[in-house]
């Protein structure tokens, strides 16, 4: 195992140049309910990554073996295992936030990332380079939650990981906090600007209306 | 590409199919027990905001929490008899195992009440120092499930807590703030007749011991502030607690 | 009892609607609603899964996972408790359930197949399908509730994937900024039709 450019190109394409979200639109569904809160984000993201790359690792092993004619069941199968061991493992140690996360853990499943990377990379690639991808896809898809949630924290209840930042005057301080930003609306909006940014910034990857 | 035969097939996913329900089942069966006790420590709690015995954003450790909770008592009472429910453990009642009230138009908005409901006395040397209550009822979204701590004189309030619900972040759900809940504390129940009088109004109310009656409202949130009131007009009247407050408020010891 | 239920359907169609305030299966409304043909016959096909297996998983979920199910097989199996198996069995229930669908239309309705065919086997993986029955779970719904929720939820979805698509179709003729082109302005859209979807809040039926 060596960790050369091809590695660490794997590991970062999906940061910026090819991020699952912001370009492939993979993936929102369980991503925007839970980022009302940094925790809640944070919580969910290594989830993600952890399914994904895992996922990856066990089609990759699996691959010269899954007949053709079962190939999708398979791998909503492993997806679907290691879905429940994320879910069983956070309702045993981390209760609070698996409380609220609810059915997002869940619809990890569904997730497109997910079911994407198995099928459309770590089918044809070994398990090495298959884990890396899960791992850089679900950093990738980690990073706009995180970004997403920044902002609807921070804005909506004047806090970050739940430490006050901007006192609101709900609680006596000064701050009118944003009520947008914790309804469903305000995520389609970042997500809407968040894309925004990143064409401007990078122009190749501008599509026609 | 390999080709596979129809019996590889079926062999490969029966495989499959044993390793991962074996992992998942090993899984699911070590872990049950932090589960169930963590479900449990999460209902504790709960009821110990209510009363105000841990403060709203203190991190108590778990053997903190089943410390204090030492002295608390669960207890089953049966709403249509109003006394305590006979044959069923308070310790493991489980609500979705007690059978249902008879349906009937309710103040809550509840569609289906059970006829049992768990309380918890918290007992100061000795005696009944207060009660925490169990109560739900519709909001803006959806139902809210929360806790009402009332002293042993069966009229005034101690506290307030939600543990569940869907209301609006920041209007409605403001049933969170602490800030809120601790306008609560020493406000009465009932007025000189015996009537459910507690209502959140619109606005400010004033200190307890001129404005005994109101609690402050929540700004923007019409509904679900009227949703509280009329929880508490449902729980706390003739088909809820009423008769057992009742009867602590005349013999204080129930 | 009719109340009740239409006031399930409502709920579930237009405060709770799947893709506007839980964001369920957005990648295929993003990716799917650029014709209002297209968007419709998808709204249609998510209908038709969600009213088959929101009661199918429902009735497996009642019977067989929930704790204490299996006490109508035998008394000595009122203790198992199967819950932890529910993912995989409601993804293996939808999967299969879209296939079987997608062979009985193409056998006995060749004409709706036609129509309908080419968006099944990407609803096999939409969060909205999966979401519903996890939402049913976690809810308690009865059977007939869970008929009554399924047919909500895939209507409201329908109703939103095809607005957006009536929208996205007028797009073409404005003068979008060109970062914003294609998905950019699609969230912003979404984000002003889950506003729009918000009024109805606080309705009570």
């Amino acid at each position: 195992m060596q960790f050369g450019k091809k590695e660490r190109e794997t590991v970062l394409d999906p940061l910026f140049n090819n991020n699952p979200i912001a370009l492939q639109v993979l993936g929102i569904c369980s991503a925007l309910a839970v980022t009302t809160k940094m925790e809640t984000a944070l919580v969910m993201s290594l989830a993600v990554t952890a399914v994904t790359m895992c996922s990856s690792l066990v089609v990759s092993l699996l691959r010269n073996n899954i007949p053709p004619s079962i190939r999708i069941i398979v791998q909503l199968s492993v997806i679907a295992t290691f879905v429940i061991l994320t879910d069983q493992i956070l309702k045993a140690y981390l209760f609070e936030i698996s409380k609220q996360l609810s059915v997002f853990v869940g619809l990890i499943i569904t997730n497109c990332i997910v079911m994407g990377r198995a099928e459309g990379y770590a089918m044809q690639n070994g398990p090495y380079m298959s884990a890396l991808d899960g791992f850089g896809n679900g950093v990738g898809y980690s990073l706009v939650l995180m970004a997403v949630a920044f902002f609807r924290e921070l804005f909506g209840s004047g806090s970050l990981f739940g430490v006050t930042i901007l006192n609101p005057v709900t609680s006596g301080g000064w701050y009118t906090t944003n009520g947008l930003m914790v309804l469903a609306p305000g995520a389609f909006f970042l997500i809407g600007f968040f894309i925004w940014a990143i064409r401007t910034w990078k122009p190749e990857q501008l599509e026609d209306n | 590409m390999k080709q596979f035969s129809t019996t590889y097939t079926y062999i490969f996913s029966l495989v499959l199919c044993l390793v991962c329900s074996i992992l998942l089942s090993v899984a699911a069966v070590g872990l049950k027990d932090r589960q169930v006790a963590n479900e449990q420590l999460d209902k504790q709690k709960s009821v110990l905001m209510a009363c105000r015995m841990i403060k709203a954003g203190e991190r108590v450790t778990p053997d903190k929490v089943r410390e204090m909770f030492g002295s608390i008592t669960p207890k089953v009472i049966d709403l249509l008899t109003d006394t305590y429910a006979e044959g069923v453990d308070p310790e493991t009642f489980k609500e979705k195992d007690s059978p249902l009230l008879p349906p009937m138009d309710n103040a809550a908005g509840l569609s289906e009440i059970s006829q049992y409901a768990q309380i918890f006395q918290v007992k100061k040397e000795g005696k009944v120092d207060r009660v925490v209550l169990p109560i739900s009822g519709k909001g803006l979204w959806g139902t809210l499930y929360g806790y009402l701590a009332v002293a042993s004189d069966g009229n005034t309030i101690c506290g307030i807590t939600y543990y569940s619900h869907k209301e609006t972040p920041g209007l409605g759900g403001e049933v969170d703030n602490p800030m809120w809940k601790s306008y609560w504390p020493d406000r009465k129940i009932y007025d000189a007749d015996g009537n459910v009088a507690i209502r959140v109004i619109k606005g400010a109310a004033e200190s307890p011991e001129s404005d005994p009656y109101s609690v402050n409202g929540l700004s923007g949130a019409t509904i679900t502030s009227r949703g509280v009131s009329n929880m508490l007009q449902f729980w706390l009247g003739e088909e809820g607690f009423g008769p057992y407050l009742k009867k602590l408020r005349e013999d204080g010891s129930v | 009892m009719l109340e009740h239920h239409l006031s399930l359907f409502v709920t579930s169609a237009f405060l709770e609607n799947m893709a506007l305030a839980f964001f369920l299966g957005m990648c295929t409304f993003l990716a799917c609603s650029k014709k209002v043909d297209a968007a419709f016959g998808l709204g249609c096909a998510v209908i038709f899964v969600l009213v088959i297996t929101v009661p199918l998983n429902n009735a497996l979920y009642s019977l067989l996972l929930a704790p204490g199910a299996m006490a109508w097989i035998n008394p000595s199996l009122a203790d198992v408790d199967l819950s932890f198996l529910s993912f995989l069995t409601f993804i293996g229930t939808i999967a299969a359930v879209v296939q079987i669908v997608e062979m009985v239309l193409d056998r006995f309705v060749p004409s709706l197949y036609a129509s309908l065919g080419i968006f099944l086997p990407l609803i096999a993986v939409n969060c909205a399908i999966l979401g519903a029955s996890l939402f049913m779970v976690e809810r308690d719904y009865n059977f007939a509730e869970s008929v009554t929720f399924g047919l909500g939820s895939g209507v409201g979805w329908l109703l939103a994937i095809t607005a957006l698509a009536a929208i996205r179709e007028q797009m073409r003729y404005s003068n979008v900024p060109p970062g914003l082109r294609g998905l950019g302005i699609t969230f912003l859209l979404t984000g002003l039709m889950a506003i729009g979807f918000m009024a109805f809040s606080g309705i009570q039926l």
